[in-house]
């Protein structure tokens, strides 16, 4: 996983080839391909997979969009879409042989309306920048990815993002109303509209999520909700983490859907407190934060029947927020944790599966059982409302051998996810990071209608190739094709 | 009828009469596909009168029901596709929880299958969210009879494209759908309908500035000269918003948008009837005769006769689409036109799932 992708040296007639047809439409500043000026595109957030892209380009309009894919179509050569490259999963890892598009300068937005409560913005602006711009009007943007500050609107739309928010809020998918896009042969695509649903297939949920492989989205309208009147968040700690799974299951349970439910496990417990202070214990196996929002009326109610629930399920500890500063300390920890760990660790290795939250325990006695296996640490953070599990997998790369067993450790654990009806990726993408696990969750018909609904938007697979979906032949050659075929994916179901 | 025996299927494992449902599904369309014979997906049959009439050997789903999982803690409940709507929001009932999509049950033989694929949603549609929002999963056998699972039965999943999703309102000219996954919410403890007397140029102001500031609202709807609004979740916040938007409560709110959400309002049985998704902010349309709006704004039914090309204009205008939700027994297109690029992609995708183009034919656009 450490290294170079493809390491061929690029061809030169093809890259001046391209640059120079760039070139005829685009300033020189905006077509790069000096070593030193495509450097900075050469990974994501996950920058143990680095490739110097053969050419970047960076439009500033739509038009401009246009014309790059255009060229690219005709003369064959691949795309890869970039917003700010927060990605965590390689979805925006360059081709050697390929274009990479930078969507930064198209950051505008372009108008909110309060009262229809809507944004129509440019996929390079910044999440958080769609929540700052409706502040004035009392309105927000619900998803809330921890790299809100810096991620783009249009990367949220190719991994669907989701965020600390999304078991009452939503994911993005279910936060946009109308995308309008390019496809690979420069043709305009209007997906979605103003009202709430459109003519034809959702071609709206088939576009979130889809890693830039089926066309380049240009604009983006995003519904904006109104900010609540007021938040509380309850932390509980609890000495046995199956207690803390059991207190989750029964705030649910209670029909209650927290605005937030996070679990951090010891490790990351500990890790965080002696980072930000935030007030969390650290002789308990886990804390759970358990935010309400709405009107101080629904608060109070709800923060009132957490605080009984948690004492029921044995919560050791139990604080109540009293004001929104320590409100925010208590996230302040939670926000931390990455950071957090990173400083107790020279690297750490972010896991994404999602599982059924009663299978929790489970999940930990095994990764409890494969961080002995593989004489490695794990800190574990949970998004305990919608069983996203994040385990946090502390290596050493200068260690050799350790960034190999980290990464058999991680795969490991997602094949771990699908055997208890889970799935490989809840928030971070598939990209280049989880293509061979893809190949145990799927069996061959799926994937095979994968990159036949790929081929329907990009008949020459040009647009992010190799990422998301693998080729049958890279499955066989991973060797575990068909070795789940889907009975553990549903484990009730009577298999017969 | 649904085989109720739903809890001793694990003790099947040779032959059963679900697998044998099943496997003759995928062989009715194996053999129609080889044939080139068109099938029509049929469950309880309740919205026939939906999209435009498809022809071809109906394929029952019905054979393929009950329950699969439901466990209310996940939130989450898997059925089969034919099972009846009626099992699954009862099956919920007991639990405290419901489908808020609310879907519209235009008989009682809707099943899960029909739900899904039609995609249509209730009151708390503008509220809660579409069916699209809360499939997490969907089993299926595709126009080859290729069984396929896309999705699965957790909240966050976005491993390959979400096919799932799209399979919501495609009225089965993908797939056959034959196990669903759905997100279920909680019921709210306490519930109230509000009704105060407002044109509709003013209810649709108000559902839009209402929607804008932290409320506790769930549906809004105007017929006639009233405006309607229900608030949900905790007794106290509930009565709190009350005092702020004013109006009178009714007794029988249930009851009220139980009515609208199953059509059973007199004003739906007029015919034509329209069905305009449209910008929530859209002034009130001109065209037709009565109207009702719902969704804060952004549904707008209208009854009577009136020109396709005038309505589809002015959706088009209010940033949406018109359909003929029920027409007048004249045949003709039910769904908006699509733009050229978007009708290519369509055309793509239907021969991607369906390359013998035999499943629902012509239902949802005339020449596929």
């Amino acid at each position: 996983m450490s290294a170079v992708i493809d390491a061929t040296p690029v061809n030169l007639s093809r890259q001046r080839d391209i640059a120079a047809a760039l070139r005829t439409f685009l300033p020189a500043a905006c077509v790069l391909f000096e070593r030193e000026d495509v450097q900075p595109y050469e990974c994501d957030g996950l920058s143990a997979y680095r490739q110097l892209p053969m050419v970047v380009a960076l439009p500033e309009n739509e038009g401009e969009v246009r014309r790059i894919l255009t060229a690219c179509h005709d003369r064959r050569v691949p795309v890869v879409a970039r917003g700010a490259g927060t990605g965590l999963s390689g979805g925006a890892l360059p081709r050697g042989d390929g274009v990479l598009l930078s969507l930064s300068k198209l950051m505008r937005i372009l108008e909110i309306d309060p009262l229809a409560r809507t944004a129509r913005v440019q996929p390079g602006v910044r999440n958080l920048a769609i929540s700052e711009a409706a502040a004035q009007y009392g309105l927000y943007y619900a998803p809330d990815p921890s790299s809100q500050i810096a991620c783009t609107i249009g990367g949220n739309v190719a991994e669907n993002s989701g965020g600390v928010h999304c078991l009452k809020y939503g994911l993005t998918v279910h936060n946009v109303l109308r995308i309008r896009a390019i496809s690979i042969e420069g043709e305009v695509l209007e997906i979605g509209c103003d009202a709430l649903d459109a003519a034809g297939y959702d071609l709206l949920a088939l576009m979130t999520g889809s890693e830039g492989m089926l066309a380049v989205v240009t604009e983006v309208t995003v519904k904006l909700l109104p900010k609540p009147e007021c938040a509380q968040v309850v932390m509980a700690a609890f000495d046995e983490i199956e207690k803390a799974g059991t207190a989750v299951a029964n705030v649910i349970a209670a029909g209650i859907i927290p605005a937030g439910l996070e679990m951090m496990d010891q490790a990351a417990t500990v890790a965080v407190e002696h980072f930000v202070n935030a007030g969390y214990p650290m002789d308990v196996a886990g804390i759970l934060l358990c935010e309400s929002d709405g009107t101080a009326e629904e608060v109070a109610d709800e923060v009132r029947r957490v605080e009984a629930i948690m004492e029921q399920s044995g919560a050791t500890l139990i604080r109540v927020s009293r004001s929104d500063t320590e409100r925010l300390r208590f996230w302040a920890g939670r926000k931390a944790a990455f950071p957090a760990v990173g400083r107790i660790s020279p690297d750490y290795y972010c896991i994404d599966g999602t599982i059924p939250r009663k299978r929790l325990a489970e999940v930990l006695r095994r990764i409890t059982e494969l961080e002995r296996k593989y004489g490695l640490r794990c800190a574990n953070v949970f998004h305990a409302g919608d069983g996203n599990l994040h385990p946090l997998i502390l290596y050493d790369a200068s260690k050799p051998g350790e960034l190999e067993r980290t990464e058999q450790f991680g795969g490991e654990i997602l094949e771990f996810s699908i055997e208890v009806g889970g799935t490989i990726t809840g928030e971070h993408g598939v990209g280049v990071e989880k293509i061979n696990q893809m190949c145990v969750q799927f069996k061959a018909a799926e994937l095979e209608t994968f990159h036949a609904v790929k081929r329907a938007f990009d008949e020459h697979g040009l647009l992010n190739p190799g990422k998301a979906v693998p080729t049958l032949s890279r499955c066989a050659e991973f060797g575990r094709m068909h070795v789940h075929t889907g009975g553990e994916k549903f484990p009730d179901l009577p298999r017969f | 009828m649904c085989i109720r025996a739903a809890r001793s299927f694990r003790t099947f494992r040779v032959s059963s009469p679900l697998q044998d449902a099943l496997d003759q599904l995928a062989d009715r369309i194996r053999d129609a596909a080889a044939r080139r014979v068109l099938l029509r997906i049929r469950g309880g049959g309740t919205k026939d009168f939906y999209g435009r009439p498809a022809t071809g050997e109906i394929l029952d789903t019905r054979t393929y029901c009950g329950i699969v999982d439901y466990e209310p803690t996940e939130l989450v409940i898997t059925g089969r596709a034919g099972t009846p709507l009626e099992d699954i929001e009862s099956a919920m009932q007991g639990h405290g929880q419901m489908l808020a999509f609310e879907p519209p049950r235009f008989g009682s033989g809707s099943t899960l299958g029909g739900t899904i694929a039609s995609g249509l949603s209730g009151p708390r549609r503008a509220y809660a969210g579409a069916a699209r929002d809360f499939v997490l999963g969907v089993r299926m056998l595709d126009g080859k009879g290729t069984d396929l699972s896309f999705g699965g039965r957790v909240m966050k999943n976005v491993a390959g494209y979400d096919v799932s999703r799209l399979m919501a309102g495609t009225l089965g000219t993908l797939g056959v759908l034959t196990e669903i996954s759905l997100k279920v919410l909680p019921r709210p403890p306490a519930e109230l309908t509000l009704r105060q007397e407002r044109s509709q140029g003013e209810a649709i102001g108000l559902m839009n500035t209402w929607a804008g500031k932290p409320y506790p609202i769930t549906a809004s709807a105007h017929a006639g000269s009233e405006l309607y609004v229900r608030l949900s979740g905790a007794e106290p916040a509930v009565r709190a918003a009350r005092l702020k938007l004013g109006g009178e409560e009714i007794v029988d709110g249930a009851a009220y948008w139980d009515a609208l959400r199953d059509h059973r309002l007199p004003f739906f049985a007029a015919r034509p009837l329209w069905r305009l998704s449209v910008k929530s902010t859209t002034p009130p349309l001109g065209a037709g005769g009565e109207q009702v709006v719902e969704w804060g704004g952004a549904l707008r039914w209208i009854s009577g006769s009136t020109r396709p090309d005038e309505v589809r204009a002015a959706a088009a205008q209010a940033g949406g689409h018109a359909t003929l939700f029920r027409g007048d027994g004249a045949s003709g297109d039910v769904f908006q036109p699509l733009t050229l690029p978007l009708q290519k992609l369509h055309r793509r995708l239907k021969d991607t799932f369906d390359p013998q183009g035999i499943l629902n034919r012509g239902r949802m656009y005339a020449d596929w």
